[in-house]
């Protein structure tokens, strides 16, 4: 049988979840197109009770997650990008239909994207010394800040950059220790969905980033009003819904993360993903710690130790 | 008690001619003292006599207006002020706050009741060298990891309480003015005093016009003031109720918000803890500063095989505390600032008795006038108790018990705060795994309450998010 002849197989696209990969509880899907409008695939249009599923697997992994050591977690994300070096072909294809690019730019988008991976596996020891240190205290302490993850983060995948731009905003969360409720762009959700598929045969803990594709004001709503939900990316939320997400979200006092304002013409995200990317989007998801230890004084007149 | 009139002391009443408080005090705004545009005025009176100490001047929204206004037309120069030129005048503010600390001790301990050994020793050194600490910033901002030449983000909108009213002064206005921001700021209504004679010190050193501008005045100011567009910084101390409702009124708006808020704060006791050193940390936790501390230890969690033990010891000392005249220098236990936050201590405390928690007050006599709160601890505390769940914010110790480390520290993190903790055991290893799974943003191992103008302080969760205090404290007040 010829190549032209044989009848290529479909892939269902499904959400990743708790480490598997469900379809959405509703059963709702929607159609997924390319750039020219040319149908891609069915992808799941998660719901409510899939966001709650999506926080209650992400709670149960952070114990896990934070209390890995950050040299563990380092060598996980590396192994991403590992894995997704070997899956170039498909995410430049994903890419290129999903964002309308020729091969050559996707697989520029991609590079990009695995070298992202990259420099966030190389953060995941570094961080603590950046943002943490000893304090000169005027007593005698040894007073000492350390940052912490802070908890579960919901985070909206940026609208335009599929890949690039997910890869962006996910890794710096999880590098930290954080676990993450990602939902991805709504009309490009099929690089996002794929890289569950990475994500599961990567040694990342399941729980510990949960892929929701669907409607991005439907699912952000309950995920900004949710008690179990410490910190919100809301850099793929546009002005208004940033806003409505915001004022949710200060119900429990959410960290959150606003997004740069959206393109005039909305036909970009105004972020600039390829750019290098500091470390803002490390320290956003971060509380300080600080202990005080009293210290004594050895050999002293009037010790104490 | 045969004990306690042994050791009866002599009253030893600090001076309080040493402070000079006029009838009357106005808005500083733009570097003068004026009244509030509508004539309107307030009076604040000493706590623990109900004495009218001052009438002041009550901001409204066009005085807050006026007053970004004079902020948003200083930024410009001060924040070209090359950072050395800042520092100086930094240092300026810390050196004058050292020489008048009686004087400012006195007149804090007259508008917040709280005792001048805690006033002369606690709030006035940390205050100056809060200042003295940012002064040193201003000029090495380059070197603070915010990448090269970070730039202040413009007006910021300060509100601060009445617990520490000119330490939250300092911590507020010591990194705003480090970084080159312009600041108005709004004192709490209850203690407007210690602001005022700041900005009297502001205009000793020769600050320039409209940099620091004071607004004393009720919560509607406090509003008009972190709601006003021109302010680019929002900063906030005080409760959580008023902390979410900030954080809803900036939404959608680039202003840049730091919240420091209420606390439960856990306060463990192992077994193996030296109990007499554990609890005089206990007293502090919770006792110091009347209770009136957002990251106090006001639950008490003790192991159970030593609980009465603790437990004996605890009232013992209580029972030695000397409450009364706040500017006597051995006095330990001053006045309740207001009598709105006495009826919340005393309606959170019948709500305690009520709910089946078992009530202990200290044995003292509470003077006739003013505000005042025995010292109180219950005990047959569930977590469910709503004096285990809220904070009361005054002399309330919530006792409750445990019997693993694990079971010690699921307790202590079951809140909605996450400001502060504390951890009393004589071994180390123990300290560092307990302190690294409490969800706090502040952990004192065998010390409780100690503060540092270089130590960050504040919370997780509903405790509010940035961090004061430190090179940490810089980043609220840059736009990085």
């Amino acid at each position: 049988m010829s190549e032209q002849n044989r009848l290529s197989v479909y892939k269902t696209y499904k959400l990743y979840v708790g480490g598997k990969f469900p379809r959405s509880e509703s059963g709702r899907v929607y159609e997924v197109t390319d750039s020219k409008g040319q149908w891609l695939a069915n992808a799941p249009k998660s719901s409510r009770k899939d966001a709650r599923d999506a926080v209650v697997a992400a709670r149960k992994a952070f114990g896990g997650w934070s209390g890995a050591t950050a040299y563990n977690r380092g060598q996980v994300l590396y192994r991403v990008a590992e894995m997704l070096e070997g899956r170039k072909d498909q995410f430049v294809r994903e890419v290129a239909a999903s964002e309308g690019l020729s091969k050559s730019k996707a697989a520029a988008v991609v590079d990009a994207a695995i070298d992202r991976w990259v420099w966030y596996a190389g953060w995941t020891d570094k961080i603590g010394q950046i943002a943490g240190g000893a304090n000169p205290v005027a007593g005698p302490y040894l007073n000492l800040s350390t940052p912490e993850p802070t908890g579960v983060v919901a985070v909206l995948a940026p609208q335009k950059s599929s890949f690039l731009g997910l890869v962006s905003v996910i890794a710096p969360v999880i590098a930290t220790g954080n676990t993450a409720v990602v939902i991805a762009s709504a009309d490009a959700p099929l690089p996002a969905l794929s890289l569950g598929e990475v994500l599961a045969t990567s040694d990342v803990p399941g729980g510990v980033v949960n892929i929701l594709s669907g409607a991005t004001a439907e699912l952000a709503a309950p995920l900004a009003a949710h008690q179990d939900v410490n910190a919100i990316d809301l850099t793929g939320a546009d002005t208004a819904l940033a806003k409505e997400l915001e004022i949710a979200a200060a119900d429990n006092l959410k960290r959150v993360l606003r997004p740069q304002p959206v393109d005039a013409d909305g036909t970009s995200d105004s972020e600039d993903w390829p750019a290098s990317p500091g470390t803002h989007r490390l320290t956003a998801f971060l509380e300080t710690k600080t202990v005080w230890h009293p210290t004594g004084a050895l050999g002293a007149a009037g010790s104490s130790y | 008690m045969t004990m306690a009139s042994a050791f009866e002391y002599a009253p030893a009443p600090e001076s309080r001619a040493v402070v000079d408080i006029a009838p009357s005090y106005g808005l500083f705004i733009d570097g003068e003292f004026t009244e509030a545009a509508d004539g309107k005025v307030f009076k604040t009176v000493s706590p623990s006599s109900e004495e009218v100490l001052s009438e002041v001047a009550r901001a409204g929204a066009a005085d807050v207006d006026r007053a970004v206004k004079a902020a948003r037309k200083a930024f410009e120069k001060w924040s070209a002020l090359p950072g050395s030129e800042r520092a100086k005048y930094l240092f300026r503010i810390a050196r004058i706050i050292q020489e008048r600390s009686r004087e400012l001790a006195v007149l804090e301990t007259l508008d917040n009741g709280k005792p001048i050994k805690e006033t002369r020793d606690a709030d006035l050194p940390l205050v100056a060298a809060h200042f003295f600490y940012y002064a040193g910033w201003a000029d090495k901002l380059d070197h603070a990891g915010y990448g090269a030449n970070p730039r202040p983000l413009g007006v910021a909108g300060q509100v601060i309480p009445w617990n520490f009213p000119l330490l939250m002064l300092a911590w507020k206005i010591a990194p705003a003015l480090a970084t080159g921001n312009t600041v108005v700021l709004k004192p709490a209504e209850t203690t407007p005093l210690s602001a005022l004679f700041f900005a009297d010190i502001c205009r000793r050193a020769g600050l320039p016009k409209g940099v620091v501008n004071i607004l004393t005045g009720y919560g509607d100011a406090g509003e008009a003031l972190v709601t006003h567009p021109d302010v680019n910084k929002v900063a906030f101390t005080g409760s959580t109720a008023v902390g979410k409702a900030i954080a809803r009124s900036v939404a959608g708006t680039d202003k840049k918000v730091t919240l420091e808020l209420g606390g439960k704060g856990a306060n463990i006791v192992f077994d193996d803890a030296p109990i007499d050193q554990a609890v005089e940390g206990i007293v502090t936790g919770i006792f110091f500063n009347q209770g009136q501390v957002c990251c106090a230890g006001s639950r008490l969690l003790v192991q159970e095989s030593v609980q009465d033990e603790v437990l004996d010891a605890l009232k013992r000392r209580l029972s030695t505390l000397r409450l009364g005249d706040p500017l006597d220098k051995n006095t330990d236990i001053g006045a309740i600032n207001s009598a709105e936050q006495l009826a919340r201590i005393t309606a959170l405390v019948e709500t305690g008795e009520a709910e089946g928690a078992e009530r202990w007050s200290a044995p003292c006599e509470l003077p006739s006038s003013g505000y005042w709160f025995a010292p109180t601890l219950f005990t047959n505390v569930t977590q469910a108790h709503t004096v285990a769940r809220d904070e009361i914010f005054g002399p309330v110790l919530s006792v409750l018990s445990f019997r693993t480390p694990d079971e010690a520290v699921a307790k202590a993190n079951n809140s909605q705060y996450g400001l502060s903790a504390g951890i009393w055991t004589e071994k180390g290893s123990r300290i560092l795994a307990v302190a690294n799974k409490l969800r706090a943003g502040v952990v004192w191992a065998n010390t409780f309450n100690k503060f540092d103008p270089t130590s960050p302080f504040g919370g997780y969760k509903e405790s509010g998010f940035g961090r004061e205090g430190g090179r940490h404290g810089l980043e609220a007040y840059l736009d990085v």
